[in-house]
């Protein structure tokens, strides 16, 4: 098996199993009365460390086997964390934060655009739903509960995708450090 | 190198948002037996299985983490199921009240058919306090008073028979004694198989105050257990009574021949349940005519 096929294959065995996890356990367990979504967070740690690209497509693929495996609309969820995964890539590419909090931050906005997304793309589509007090309060915390699950979950996928990434972060941040600038081999304009 | 890298990420982008909305826009507008409908439904068959064991598999996780909910649940279940709890004792407890006090009014408005007293005027007095050591002073606080017509001296009845009488009245309460007081003297008339109706005088006899004693009987008067006594009712000075005749006081429990040979006496039990009283009457009014209703001592 050739270096190129690690990274695929490990995201989509970490897909596939987080999408199960989910679906067999996750989900019945309840918090003031939500449920954990580990799906929007392991797309956001994708994007966080693998890319915008990969983030994107991991993004899709997760989102395609959530809806089809939860019987949802095909396409929902696979446009919501298209745009999870693509933007948590472009943070980690254009401002390569380092703070260690950062997957917190990136989990909570990555739960909100999924939960709130998914309530507007139900309304477009003409599926009715109670907007209440009650509904704005079990988005506040699915947001509190994906930002509290973030950094294990981040730390999950980075000890999955280690070693199949072409340039770990860390590494990369550790390199500039040393050198007092990004790699040349790193740097955009000279290409990768 | 870099714009190309560029332009095949947005066109990848692209491509994936495209391919979502074609997704979105096909699923939607297809019928339940369509091709991507028979897709996501083989997709289940094949993860249905695989959903199960994960599913078993995981079973003990998610007890354990649904354990913390489940005790918050249980806890929050807990205190509201005991203040319904509490709720619905308080409301067994006014069932349990207001049974009570319907039987007792209900045996007081039997009581007065049944024994003549349908001529006096009746106060249904609440009993709202008694004297807490019954050995020596048995007597208990009603809410009416003189506002209501009660006066000194009128005789109580409830449940059935004499309590006592009114010893002393305000305005809005009285002290009623009782038949069992220490100070209390009632005019009694046996009822025995004779039918002579001998006359006594009823007595708290002393450290027993539910075992009143007739005393002053004629030796030769015959009786035996069972048999009731009644106010007499009669004005003589030897037996004070401030009674009505032919209220009951009680019924003989014990007649022992060389007692009422020596002593005069036999022994009769309250019929009114005076330790568990809630209701009382106070006949306020005397008789048309006066019959032959005592002086108030």
């Amino acid at each position: 098996m050739t270096e190129s096929w690690q990274l695929p294959l490990r995201l989509a065995a970490l897909g596939f199993l987080g999408v199960i996890v989910q679906i067999a356990a996750v989900s019945q367990i309840t918090v003031f009365g939500v449920s954990l979504d580990l799906a929007p967070l392991l797309v956001a740690s994708v994007g966080l460390l693998a890319g915008s690209l990969p983030g994107a497509v991991f993004g899709f693929a997760v989102g395609l086997f959530v809806d089809l495996a939860l019987v949802q609309d095909l396409g929902v969820t696979s446009l919501l964390f298209i745009v999870i995964g693509y933007a948590a890539g472009r943070l980690r590419e254009l401002r390569d934060p380092a703070h260690g909090l950062v997957p917190v931050v990136v989990g909570a906005v990555a739960t909100a655009i999924s939960t709130v997304g998914f309530a507007l793309m139900q309304f477009l589509l003409g599926i009715e739903a109670p907007v209440s007090w009650l509904l704005l309060r079990q988005v506040l915390v699915a947001i509190l509960l994906g930002a509290l699950f973030a950094l294990p979950v981040y730390a999950l996928v980075r000890r999955v995708v280690s070693g199949a990434l072409p340039d770990d972060p860390r590494r990369r941040r550790r390199r500039a450090y040393t050198t007092g600038g990004l790699s040349p081999l790193s740097r955009p304009s000279q290409g990768r | 190198m870099y714009d190309r890298q560029v332009r095949r990420r947005r066109a990848t982008l692209i491509a994936l948002v495209v391919v979502s909305l074609i997704l979105l826009t096909a699923y939607f507008g297809e019928s339940p037996g369509s091709p991507l409908h028979t897709v996501q439904r083989g997709v289940i068959e094949v993860l249905s299985p695989i959903q199960e064991g994960a599913s078993r598999a995981l079973k003990p996780a998610r007890d354990l983490f649904g354990w913390f909910g489940d005790t918050a649940d249980a806890k929050k279940e807990r205190d509201q199921l005991r203040a319904q709890r509490d709720a619905l004792l308080k409301q067994q407890i006014d069932a349990q009240v207001a049974l009570r006090e319907n039987a007792q009014l209900r045996a007081l408005f039997r009581m007065g058919g049944n024994y003549g007293l349908d001529d006096y005027s009746k106060a249904t007095a609440r009993i709202i306090g008694r004297s807490p050591n019954n050995l020596l002073r048995d007597t208990m606080q009603v809410d009416k008073g003189t506002s209501s017509g009660v006066r000194v001296g009128q005789a109580v009845i409830a449940g059935g028979g004499l309590v006592g009488h009114v010893s002393t009245a305000s305005g809005g309460t009285s002290h009623v004694t009782l038949i069992t007081d220490q100070r209390s003297m009632v005019g009694a008339k046996v009822l025995n198989r004779s039918n002579r109706g001998d006359i006594g005088l009823v007595k708290p006899s002393i450290g027993d105050p539910l075992d009143l004693l007739v005393q002053q009987l004629p030796r030769d008067t015959r009786v035996r257990v069972g048999d009731n006594v009644v106010t007499s009712g009669v004005i003589d000075p030897r037996f004070p009574s401030p009674y009505p005749p032919n209220i009951p006081i009680g019924r003989v429990t014990k007649v022992d021949p060389a007692e009422l040979e020596s002593s005069n006496q036999i022994h009769i039990a309250p019929i009114a349940d005076l330790r568990h009283l809630d209701f009382v009457q106070i006949l306020t009014t005397d008789p048309p005519g006066g019959g032959e209703r005592a002086q108030v001592p």
